[in-house]
């Protein structure tokens, strides 16, 4: 009897709630209209794709977690690709991550025009669309490439190197570039981020006995722009762990010996030459599946900052 | 009223002065800027002087930075391929700028709506609904594309504008943001605005929309960077309803004979987001919620 009541008063104190949030609610709709058509609807149906095989020509076949046992079993590929897409995440998703926070914060020193003009320089990689030229320029294979000019006529080697074309080189190059190009998405929030700071808390820590600007950093700055790292971390994970245009650009696909694979390229191999979508499709759950644990973890360590 | 004022704009702290900077840390941080912008611009450089390399630096091996005999030559030969495309050029144009307006103008308005409740209200649903916007992030595109291919002609809107700026309005990365950036306007900001009568509607334009200028600022330039780029070819089948840059990718395909104009192409391409990112920049100036109004 208790628990009925009980149960009819959640319900009855639920519908109030809706009710008194009607104005929540229709501010969401046109929004979230959209966002289930084209994100929610569309998602849904790949990971149902992913326990099918797909040609996109015949309707797909069911064929349960077939898909998932040949990637982890039989996809040698797969598994190399896991390897450096794991390795690309853990070397350049911290170090891009810490590039944005420094850059912004530099450049957040500057004002007015000289700033605009500053943050371009610097975001110029991520908006005029040139920028594997540039690197194809430096990294050429012949002795014409800037970095092998430069190293020869140093003295450092008599050689050119095939930096695209040896196995061991392949990985690092790519990392490097990946590097330069980090300052993105996560770059220009910061930098927005940094003026919704309250100026006043910096007075008052000053006050504090707050001495320098590193210390201003960790206890002021950097607390009162905890969601804007959130934010920007969220981005980082899905920019590294999804690393794939600077490898075929650079490297093609397939590269040599697949030493430049990532999940990603992998996904593209069969999502758009091999006409597999199946599989493709449990190749991008897999992914997401990994980006949501390595998510959890960051939003964890992230609660730390300012402490 | 007067108090009312008060709190709907945001104070300009343009001219206060910095504490806690030592000169040695000034020297330090700006040689490090000088070092790394060297690097950082060069794509720009690149394409700068690209476009004013007569053909035959162009065609030049090892291909230099920096050009010679700097000409116009290049935009003239785009100019003439202009003229002959297969509908007028006008057109292209003004198809641009309806995919990349509404779909930016859209985007930031949609999402921002959205973005208060998320970020300040207490509803039934509200983390759930938060949470799916933040996973759409981190699932890949590519094998969403042909659901949304399918939603789309279910719709009745393939080969039409729309299914370009209707899809263009629900990316996750942009009510992420406007969200994170809200949850950090002090609730008493909307209390006493409350207080004054004013409904979340009023509130939303007066009081949270001046007070996170710099976070529209900078989605508008991330979806114009991402609208503008779009040729869609996957959606819009017809000629005339094709973008600009379709048509000036059909130029700049045009092999060695184009060689030129294919360099001019690309500095069009690249100067109108560089030039919206500019104006959007400048103006992310320093706005900050009055000091004192902490919750």
């Amino acid at each position: 009897m208790d628990s009925v009541q009980e149960a009819a008063k959640k319900e009855w104190s639920l519908k109030k709630r809706v009710y008194r949030a009607r104005w929540s609610y229709a501010m969401i709709t046109p929004y979230f209209i959209f966002f289930f058509l084209f994100t929610i609807l569309p998602v849904l149906a790949s990971i149902v794709l992913s326990f099918t095989y797909f040609n996109m020509l015949e309707a797909p076949t069911f064929i349960g977690w077939d898909n998932y046992i040949k990637l982890f079993l039989q996809d040698d590929i797969f598994l190399i690709a896991l390897k450096n897409t794991l390795l690309f995440a853990v070397i350049t998703g911290p170090i891009s991550y810490l590039m944005c926070l420094l850059f912004a914060w530099i450049i957040n020193e500057f004002k007015g025009k000289l700033r605009a003009f500053l943050t371009l320089i610097f975001y110029a990689p991520s908006i005029c669309g040139q920028a594997y030229l540039v690197w194809s320029l430096i990294l050429s294979s012949d002795r014409y490439g800037y970095l092998n000019g430069f190293l020869i006529r140093w003295g450092f080697i008599d050689e050119p190197i095939l930096w695209f074309q040896t196995e061991a080189y392949v990985l690092p190059c790519l990392i490097i570039v990946q590097l330069w190009l980090s300052l993105g998405t996560g770059f220009l929030s910061f930098i927005a981020g940094l003026q919704t700071v309250d100026r006043s808390l910096y007075e008052a820590a000053a006050v504090d006995g707050v001495k320098n600007r590193w210390q201003e950093l960790w206890y002021v700055t950097l607390p009162s722009m905890r969601p804007q790292l959130m934010f920007g971390a969220v981005m980082q994970i899905t920019s590294s762990f999804a690393v794939a245009d600077v490898s075929t650009m650079l490297a093609g696909n397939p590269s040599v010996n697949y030493a430049g694979a990532t999940i990603v390229t992998h996904l593209l191999d069969y999502g758009t030459y091999r006409f597999e979508m199946g599989y493709a499709s449990a190749i991008a759950t897999c992914l997401f599946l990994l980006m949501v644990g390595s998510n959890k973890l960051i939003q964890r360590l992230l609660r730390r900052v300012g402490e | 009223m007067a108090r009312q004022k008060d709190y709907f704009k945001p104070k300009n702290y343009k001219h206060t002065k910095q504490l806690n900077r030592s000169k040695a840390g000034n020297t330090l941080l700006f040689g490090m800027m000088i070092i790394c912008g060297v690097f950082m611009a060069l794509p720009l450089v690149m394409i700068i002087n690209n476009a004013l390399k007569p053909l035959d630096e162009i065609f030049q091996y090892p291909p230099k930075i920096f050009v010679r005999n700097p000409s116009f030559d290049n935009f003239r030969d785009l100019f003439t391929n202009m003229n002959d495309t297969w509908v007028p050029f006008s057109r292209y144009v003004m198809n641009t700028i309806l995919i990349t307006g509404l779909g930016t103008v859209g985007h930031v308005i949609i999402s921002s709506i959205a973005a208060y409740p998320l970020a300040k209200h207490d509803f039934p649903g509200r983390n759930i609904l938060f949470k799916f916007v933040v996973l759409s992030l981190m699932f890949s595109w590519t094998v969403t594309q042909i659901p949304i291919y399918i939603i789309v002609s279910k719709l009745g809107i393939n080969n039409t504008h729309w299914a370009i700026i209707l899809q263009s309005w629900q990316y996750g990365l942009g009510l992420y943001l406007m969200k994170q950036f809200m949850e950090q306007i002090p609730n008493s900001l909307m209390e006493s605005a409350r207080l004054d009568g004013a409904n979340e509607w009023i509130i939303f334009w007066k009081i949270i929309m001046p007070n996170v200028k710099p976070a529209w600022l900078t989605l508008a330039i991330f979806q114009f960077q991402q609208m503008w780029g779009n040729t869609g070819s996957t959606y819009l089948r017809s000629e005339q309803l094709k973008p600009l840059q379709y048509a000036l990718q059909q130029i700049a395909g045009g092999g060695a004979a184009r060689a030129g104009a294919a360099q001019a192409v690309t500095f069009c391409l690249a100067a109108v987001p560089v030039i919206f990112f500019l104006i959007c920049q400048s103006n992310i100036l320093e706005t900050m919620t009055t000091s004192g109004m902490k919750d």
